[in-house]
């Protein structure tokens, strides 16, 4: 191919953007966790109210992150609404691209960021909160966990200085 | 209806518009175009190689409107390429140096020039070539010291931007020139002036550097030309062949239309040059300082006053991504771009931005707006009122994370 498309944003990303579903910290959450990293320009925070059902009840998010970053958060947190925590858990970075109409291919890591600070929380639920940890949640870490932990990994790389040669 | 025109409906179009993106696109005035339309539609379009009354009426002009060209800067026009773009000005300056000049290998440059500067030099390692980067001051200046240093036996070209595009520095280009040429008088020096002319004082009459190049679009000419300065006795190679025609260094038919509307842009700038430099610096710190007297958190990116470039507002806003921030501002009306990661195709924020020692999330809440002849005060009192509301919102989105 001999040139690119730029970034065409699908109209659902930019509605998202404009007015943002569940922003903002949840003071009573039940859970909160954050992925990615201020270094990289994108960073999600999660918060979850879960019920006594492994039910999430309500759910929120911030974003320091571009467009795209903010409408995947804004768009699982309306994904997860009223879901257990396991059907909330099998929501994957693609689901989240769908549900956007599709990212840009540079994009796809926003998604990946989203599903991986939920999953975050997630784990961080079973581990704190009821220190027991369900059959179904998988002992490694998956995908989109992973490509959380590359991008703070990176943006521990940019933290220091950034030379070109 | 296509995705993009649902994207454009969901984006809606703000009543004042204001365009500040000058550095990444720009458009023409009325008067450039009607300079432009008659050497599309009635003459002057033959190829001036050629022997008839078309081609010799087209050589006339053409002359000419180098001529105007090459005026401000006090050079022979016979010594202005004409290219294509700023890009390709660049790139020939320095393959084309390096592919006539095989004996030296060593190329320095700053570590602030433009990508078309740095790539053209760090491609030419497969040929050999050696690259060494002259790092910056806090307000980017280029540290002569280094320079200094770097220069041996074995340097054959260095390259020194004049302003730096997206912070506005202006570049010590005398002094490094001197070291250069003190070091060794067959030192080739380039210099990037794409952003400084038409904005500052360049008189390479007196400063003899041997390559320079400027481009039309950026003093508000047609896209799709430019021009490389290259000084009488340097050697220097085409980058691609082709038949000759005027140009030696560009094989293929002159652009007549082209040239007309650089040459027209050329008139408009320079019959204006201290009025736009006073009006466009006058916007410039009008914007700066509105920012920060308004908006908290805020950081000015590059030099102030008389050292940096009229016509460039660059400022972080911490606590704000920088796409985000163009996206906002866009629904707002206000055009301008980022040096943010996300607004690339990389997770690396401008090179700019962290050679200056600013921290990626610093860097990736900058914008940077560039002022023209064009732009007004009102539209300067628009955007000054409308960007705290912008910040506001993005902020408000990032809550709580800490930076």
């Amino acid at each position: 191919m001999s040139s690119r498309i730029p970034l065409p944003y699908a109209p659902r990303v930019l509605e998202l953007f404009q007015n943002p579903q569940n922003l903002g910290r949840m003071e009573d959450a039940t859970i909160v966790a954050s992925a990615g990293s201020p270094a990289c320009g994108d960073m999600i925070a999660f918060y979850l109210k879960i019920d006594d059902s492994d039910t999430i009840t309500k759910s929120s998010f911030e974003s320091y992150g571009c467009a795209s970053n903010i409408a995947a958060a804004s768009q699982l947190t309306i994904m997860i609404e009223n879901k257990t925590l396991e059907e909330a858990w099998n929501f994957t970075w693609n689901d989240v691209s769908e549900a956007l109409g599709g990212l840009p291919k540079v994009k796809t890591h926003c998604g990946s960021l989203a599903v991986g600070a939920l999953r975050r929380a997630v784990r961080a639920y079973f581990k704190e909160i009821t220190k027991a940890s369900p059959g179904w949640l998988p002992g490694d870490l998956t995908k989109d966990e992973k490509h959380a932990l590359e991008e703070e990994a990176l943006a521990e790389k940019l933290g220091k200085k950034y030379k070109l040669l | 209806m296509s995705e993009i025109d649902k994207l454009l409906d969901q984006h809606g179009k703000a009543i004042t518009e204001v365009y500040l993106d000058w550095e990444n696109g720009s458009k023409i005035e009325k008067e450039v175009l009607d300079a432009m339309i008659p050497f599309y539609l009635d003459r002057k379009f033959g190829n001036p190689a050629i022997t008839h009354r078309f081609g010799w009426e087209t050589y006339d002009f053409y002359i000419g409107a180098k001529k105007t060209i090459a005026e401000p800067l006090n050079i022979n026009p016979q010594s202005l390429a004409i290219t294509q773009s700023f890009t390709e000005s660049n790139n020939l300056a320095i393959k084309g140096i390096v592919r006539a000049n095989k004996k030296k290998k060593k190329i320095i440059l700053s570590e602030v020039e433009h990508l078309s500067v740095i790539h053209s030099a760090k491609s030419l390692y497969a040929e050999g070539v050696k690259v060494e980067i002259i790092p910056v001051s806090n307000d980017g200046v280029v540290n002569t010291d280094i320079l200094q240093e770097k220069l041996d036996d074995d340097t054959l070209l260095t390259s020194i931007q004049a302003v730096n595009h997206e912070i506005g520095t202006i570049q010590p280009v005398k002094e490094a020139y001197e070291i250069v040429k003190d070091k060794n008088e067959d030192i080739i020096f380039h210099t990037d002036a794409t952003s400084a002319f038409g904005r500052i004082p360049l008189d390479y009459s007196k400063l003899e550097v041997d390559l320079a190049t400027i481009s039309s679009d950026r003093i508000l000419g047609p896209k799709g030309i430019a021009g490389l300065y290259v000084k009488e006795g340097i050697k220097i190679r085409p980058l691609y062949e082709g038949q000759l025609s005027v140009e030696i260094l560009s094989p293929d038919v002159e652009n007549s239309p082209l040239l007309a509307g650089f040459a027209k842009a050329v008139e408009l700038q320079f019959a204006r040059f201290d009025e736009i430099k006073r009006e466009t610096s006058r916007l410039r710190d009008k914007l700066l300082y509105g920012f920060q007297t308004t908006i908290p958190r805020t950081d000015i990116n590059g030099p102030q006053g008389n050292n940096r470039a009229p016509d460039n507002v660059n400022i972080s806003f911490l606590g704000c991504e920088g796409e985000a921030l163009t996206v906002e501002s866009s629904m707002k009306g206000i055009y301008a771009s980022s040096g943010s990661a996300c607004t690339s195709r990389v997770l690396m924020p401008s090179h700019i931005l962290t050679a200056i020692g600013r921290k990626p999330e610093e860097a990736h809440g900058s914008l940077l707006m560039k002022l023209t002849r064009i732009n007004t005060e009102k539209e300067i009192d628009y955007v000054l009122e409308t960007m705290p509301k912008v910040i506001e919102r993005i902020r408000s989105i990032t809550g709580g994370i800490s930076l």
